[in-house]
């Protein structure tokens, strides 16, 4: 079966079974291997990425059900000399060791920073509760994206 | 990479009906239960799968005359943003914000939750505490099954091989309290030990409770009704000496096991307490 | 042309042993411009390349078929006729051409176990299977099936007779100590397995060589492990093995040994096939197969005076090592070591034994057997201070080791000792006093029917730096620093990088000492055919061991070239490898000076120094269900120089979290020698909500034989929030909780007096196995 969607803003067609996993059409068929595998059951979060601008777990989703939206990965926020602000906020504090989880917690930070909501501690653990990290304790991460909501807000004081 | 079932995924719900009605299918709606069984490869996959996620007839929170109505294809998501489900049953976006992560409550779906029949499901209590009837249909027409007689048996429901979940109405009582409470084993991502929904009609404050529904999930089987403590609560004032009844009956009627979550006994005492707190808690003493 | 220098020592000059605060320039740290994490960018873009991420054209996909029995006899493996084996290939032990065992201490591990052998184990790896596609695999897999005997299993280390290794370490006299003293307190403490859990699973990858060698890339923490079992067990020579560390994603000691055997398994199936073989291990098998924490029972009988006094400590250790040998005397030793906590004592007698049950083997794991005698210890004094109705804080600050002190090995603490500071740090971040005094209170004037309370407590510990006794001489790793043809300066060391910083405080320490900028010192790939041995990525020995390497032969190069150009280094080094070609210092380990230890009575400096740690948690109970949350947590740990502060809090900060799991909610339930808790929806690490606040404290008191002064800070934190967590819940509860977790089962049981959950990892038996 075929099935045709936006993938960090490029359109892509793929043919494969409709029941194949997001996760396994980014990584294999399109050869997208930011988005990581940490259990295949939707508990770790390392395989998140953007359906739509909400944050899902590419292990979860079949590619059937990805017809018609746009995808967002890791791919798509800044490369290696030119990180965005979040990820360039996750280097500065240690939010990232090993880094594993790190593609993922960047997209579930990326969709609560989008959401425009109160960026409190409480808020932002609980926007990246479903994402595990083994390394840091998350409090580098907390801390990372707290900057980043803060630049943001300062940049654009009254979004859209 | 998982077994990859052969998947339609029908745009109208008469179109859905006709596949069904032809040969069996498994549905997906958010797939956050049938994913985690293909891929874990927990029982053997299915054949085919109806992948519902299209039928808009099945999406939408809304209130019909006497009930609030939610789309089985209602993400906890929706739930949580909803201002109908905040109004007229806040317990519901309480316990939709208990499920899994934001990852999950994106994509499962209350429908979804009720179908998987799994005697963990988070809202399966509150569905049988409130009196929820859940709207089933196919070619043959649509029909509703009220909760309490929607999980007949361990992971079974009353679902036909041809039917689809399409709605769950949940009648609104006006003076109709809810609670809900949850143990897990952490504070995100965890699978109940013991959840329960406490429903009961009365004024604020003292006065006697009528109507009172007990269910619990995590203890039995099934998600089950606590008749006997029902039976105590009925009619008597949420005062100590009723909780302490009420507890106390809670813990000789539920016959738990010792699982990979917790223990028997553990589930037991929890659900005894758990009680006895949301009912002093109800009666402010 | 690159010249080689044998290796040779300098001498170096020895730090102040002050605690500096972190503003405060010192050599070996960049406190102007602390450099970024070196592949932080690569990590942060998704460019970097783990090993599930790396293509290789052709490659098929292996899997492991694994005993579903804990101890049986392999009678047969049979291959199904209605499936075309054709399109697989199967390897058994018979396709092992060297040595069936994995190389570690003893050779009892087979890589396969052969037609007619011992299966020890659950999950026990039987035969392999490759095929080009998935769906092929499966099938195979289905067609397989393995006959066995059942033979009878023992699952308690208490009643098992098999034993891997014992050990006793003691000073003085234990009846005279118990004779004079007043006060007698007993304890049983048992902790069960706990799991590494890096987000990345096991996966390693052969690429067959024409010759029959094999090149090897993967998740791993020690490549020439690999090597040395790979040229062991398909006899190949030194340049045939190559093992090449991918991207890896946590390891925290679960990729020390036991990636040896999926390289083992992968380089069998990749030789036979002529392509590349795939190896990666989904959670539920790295769950079900891969080593855990050992589970312990530590049992103590200490003696006091009234006033305080601490006369007496008798200890007893039995780990649990599961059904094969792997790491498991080391870590039993580490753990007696430890065990007597860092407190003075005259008369003291620990004794160790490891024994083996018919479980997964047990291995290496974040603070490496110290995390459970060091909760039993800490467990224990704050009962004793319970006990004599004094302060935690009072009795430690009575007994912390301080400089001069001798440890039960009759080790002299010469230096570098922080107890009292890392006790006073903690104690004043914490406020520990007045929250002691609140909670005090709040405790007494709670109703009965209170729902909720609330506690603090406080723990300290020692964590001995780098290898135990001799091991490092043993080893005698080599680290080098070059300056490549091209007038490149590089570090080349077979550390891995698994997100501790190694590839950005290396750079940071050589760019230091040869007056460079950090960016200017690269860090070669580690790869066995690049990088020397210098030793395993272990022990918390990477900064201060392999870094101090990695100084002195900054330090060497810098004269060599220095001496030649007459100018600066950093004007002149590329000059010189233009005029006179590259080369290359080799730093060999040289023992560190006065550092004596005797493997044979072990006794003498069990470590070159110690780190020193101090916790303090905060907890909220419900006394309803017996539910824990962790409010905050300060940790202050010495680890002699901090390098890199960043990155040193965040090691504090992870190793917090991962106590506090092995604390609260980490639990492995066995049945029949299965682990029950074997995907990530049954066994729960802490999520960002469950996590505390961590504050991190550095405290430095440098070690002089490193000429940085650096004594690693791993595994530290690891060591002393458990019974910190413990003591909080106490001081909250009024209950002790012996056994880890902490869970609410086992904290409601001891507040209702309900008969006591069973003990922490221990298997049950198989319902319908009785007796067997
Ligand atoms: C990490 C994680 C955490 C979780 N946490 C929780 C939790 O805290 N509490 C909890 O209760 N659950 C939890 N779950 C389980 C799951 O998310 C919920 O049960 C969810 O509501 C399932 O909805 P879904 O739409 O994803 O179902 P799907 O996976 O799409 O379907 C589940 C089952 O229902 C059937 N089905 C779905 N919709 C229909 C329909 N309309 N008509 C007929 N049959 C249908 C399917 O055929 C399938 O058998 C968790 C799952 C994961 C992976
Ligand atoms: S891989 Fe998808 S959640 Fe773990
Ligand atoms: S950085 Fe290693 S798991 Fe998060």
């Amino acid at each position: 079966m075929s099935f045709r969607f936006f993938v960090n803003g490029d359109p892509v067609e793929v043919e494969v079974p409709g029941m194949r996993r997001l996760l396994d059409v980014l990584r294999e068929d399109l050869a997208l291997t930011g988005t990581k595998e940490g259990c295949g059951e939707g508990e770790c979060g390392a395989c998140s990425v953007l359906l739509d601008g909400a944050v899902v777990d590419a292990c979860l989703v079949p590619i059937c059900q990805v017809d018609g939206t746009s995808i967002r990965t890791v791919e798509g926020l800044g490369a290696e000399n030119k990180l965005n602000d979040l990820q360039s906020a996750f280097l500065e504090t240690g939010g990232a060791q090993c880094g594993i989880c790190t593609p993922g917690m960047l997209m579930a930070a990326e969709a609560f920073l989008a959401s425009g909501g109160p960026s409190d501690e409480d808020s932002i653990r609980e926007a990246i509760a479903g994402n595990l990290c083994r390394c840091t304790g998350y409090r580098k991460i907390v801390e990372a994206i707290a900057q980043a909501a803060e630049q943001r807000r300062a940049a654009d004081p009254h979004p859209a | 990479m998982p077994v990859e079932p052969h998947v339609t995924s029908p745009r109208t719900l008469s179109e859905a009906y006709a596949l069904l009605a032809q040969q069996p299918h498994r549905p997906v709606a958010g797939g956050t239960d049938l994913l985690v069984q293909i891929t874990g490869e927990l029982g053997d996959p299915p054949d085919r799968v109806l992948d519902i996620w299209h039928l808009d007839e099945l999406r939408g929170i809304a209130v019909d005359g006497d009930a609030l109505v939610l789309g089985a294809l209602t993400t906890y998501t929706e739930m949580r943003r909803s201002p109908l489900v905040a109004e007229f049953l806040p317990a519901l976006s309480e316990a939709a914000a208990t499920i899994g992560a934001a990852q999950i409550q994106n994509r499962g779906t209350i429908g979804g939750n009720a179908a998987n029949a799994s005697p963990a499901g988070d809202t399966l209590p509150l569905l049988i505490a409130c009196d929820a009837e859940l709207v089933l249909g196919s070619e043959r027409g649509e029909r509703s099954v009220t909760a309490g007689e929607f999980w007949p048996e361990y992971r079974r429901t009353a679902l036909a091989a041809d039917e689809l979940l399409l709605r769950i109405r949940f009648p609104m009582v006006g003076d109709r309290q809810v609670r809900f409470r949850k143990v897990g084993t952490r504070r995100a991502q965890a699978i109940s030990k013991v959840v329960m929904a406490l429903a009961w009609r009365g004024d604020d404050g003292t006065a006697p409770w009528r109507d009172v529904r007990l269910a619990l999930g995590s203890v039995a089987a099934t998600p089950i009704r606590a008749g006997a403590t029902e039976a105590v609560l009925d009619g008597a004032s949420p005062d100590q000496s009723t909780a302490d009844r009420a507890a106390s009956t809670l813990a000789g009627e539920l016959n738990p096991i010792d699982d990979v979550r917790s223990s028997a006994d553990y589930r037991r005492a929890v659900a005894a307490r758990v009680l006895h707190r949301l009912i002093r808690e109800a009666g402010g003493w | 042309m690159t010249r080689t220098l044998p290796p040779n020592s300098q001498p170096t000059a020895a730090p102040d042993a002050l605690i500096i605060p972190l503003e405060t320039r010192v050599p070996g740290r960049a406190t102007t411009s602390l450099p970024l994490r070196r592949e932080g960018p690569a990590k942060l873009t998704g460019v970097a390349k783990y090993a599930d991420d790396l293509v290789f054209p052709g490659a098929w996909y292996g899997a492991t078929i694994r005993s579903t029995e804990p101890h049986a006899t392999l009678v047969g493996v049979d291959l199904a006729e209605a499936f075309d084996w054709s399109q697989v290939v199967v390897v058994t032990a018979a396709d092992i051409p060297g040595d069936n065992v994995v190389s570690l201490i003893r050779d009892d591990q087979p890589i396969l176990v052969p037609i007619g052998g011992e299966i020890r184990h659950q999950a026990e790896a039987l035969c392999l299977v490759a095929s080009a596609d998935r769906e092929t695999l499966r099938a195979a897999k289905r067609h397989l099936s393995v006959r066995t005997e059942r033979l009878p299993a023992v699952f308690d280390p208490l009643e098992s007779t098999e034993e891997f290794s014992h050990l006793e370490v003691g000073q003085g006299d234990l009846d005279v100590g118990f004779a004079e003293a007043e006060l007698v307190i007993e304890g049983t403490y048992r902790v069960g397995h706990q799991e590494q859990l890096y987000i990345e699973n096991q996966a390693m990858i052969a690429l067959p060589h024409p010759d029959g060698g094999v090149t090897v890339h993967g998740s791993c923490q020690c490549p020439y492990y690999i090597h040395r079992a790979l040229k062991r067990s398909l006899q190949l020579t030194d340049e045939q093995a190559v093992v090449v560390q991918a991207e890896t994603g946590g390891g925290f000691g679960g990729k020390e040994e036991y990636p040896s055997m999926i390289a083992l398994h992968a380089a069998l199936l990749a030789r036979k096939l002529g392509k590349p073989v795939r190896m990666i291990y989904e959670r539920h098998e790295d769950l079900s197969a891969t080593t855990k924490r050992h589970p312990a029972v530590v049992t103590h009988r200490t003696g006091v005076m009234r006033d305080g006094r601490l006369v007496a400590q008798e200890i007893d250790v039995v780990m649990d090592g599961g059904a094969y040998c792997t790491l498991t005397p080391v870590v039993l030793s580490r753990g007696v070591l430890h065990a007597g906590g860092p407190y003075r004592c005259p008369n003291v007698r620990i004794r160790g034994r490891a024994m083996a049950t018919n479980t997964p083997p047990n291995g290496a794991f974040r603070g490496f057997g110290a995390p459970q005698t060091e909760f039993a210890a800490e467990t224990q004094v704050n009962r004793i201070a319970e006990a004599l109705g004094m302060s935690p804080l009072e009795l430690r600050r009575l007994w912390a080791y301080r400089e001069g002190d001798t440890t039960p090995t009759g080790q002299v603490l010469r230096e570098s000792v922080a107890a009292p500071e890392v006790l006073e740090a903690a104690a004043e971040a914490s406020d520990f006093v007045r929250h002691t005094e609140q909670t005090g209170r709040a405790r007494a004037a709670r109703a009965s029917d209170a729902r909720s309370a609330s506690g603090i407590g406080l723990a300290m510990g020692w964590h001995g730096a780098g290898f135990t006794g001799s091991g490092e001489v043993h080893i005698a790793g080599v680290a080098s620093v070059e300056l490549t043809d091209m007038g490149v300066v590089r570090v080349l060391t077979a550390q891995t990088e698994m997100g501790q910083g190694t590839k950005t405080i290396f750079p940071q320490l050589v760019a230091e000492e040869l007056g460079l900028e950090p960016e200017e010192v690269e860090v070669a790939p580690q790869d066995t055919s690049i990088v020397p041995d210098s030793g395993p990525t272990v022990a918390s020995r990477t900064a201060m061991v392999v870094g101090g390497l990695i100084i002195k032969a900054a330090r060497r190069l810098r004269a060599q070239v220095e001496a030649v150009t007459d100018r600066p280094f950093p004007d002149s080094y590329q000059l010189f490898a233009r005029d006179h070609g590259g080369m290359r210092v080799d730093e060999r380990f040289e023992p560190y000076p006065n550092v004596q230890f005797d493997d044979a009575t072990y006794t003498g400096d069990a470590y070159p120094a110690f780190g020193w740690a101090c916790a303090v948690a905060r907890v909220d109970v419900d006394l309803d269900t017996g539910e824990v949350i962790v409010r905050d947590v300060v940790s202050a740990d010495d680890a002699g120089r901090i390098i890199h502060p960043v990155l040193a809090e965040g090691q504090v900060e992870g190793g917090t979290l991962q106590a506090i799991g092995y604390a609260t909610i980490e639990e492995i339930k066995l049945v029949d020698g299965r682990y029950l808790n074997d995907r990530l929806a049954t066994y729960l690490i802490p999520t960002s909500l469950d996590a505390p606040r961590i504050e991190a404290i550095l405290v430095e008191k440098p070690f002089s034989g490193a000429p940085h002064g650096a004594k690693g800070i791993g595994e530290l934190p690891m060591d002393v929030g458990a019974p910190a967590v413990v003591a909080a819940i106490h001081d909250a509860t009024g209950v002790w909780i012996h056994d880890l977790p902490a869970t609410p089962e086992r904290i409601l049981a001891a507040l209702t007096g309900a008969p006591t959950p069973a003990a922490p990892g221990v298997s049950v038996r198989a319902p319908d196995r009785g007796g067997a």
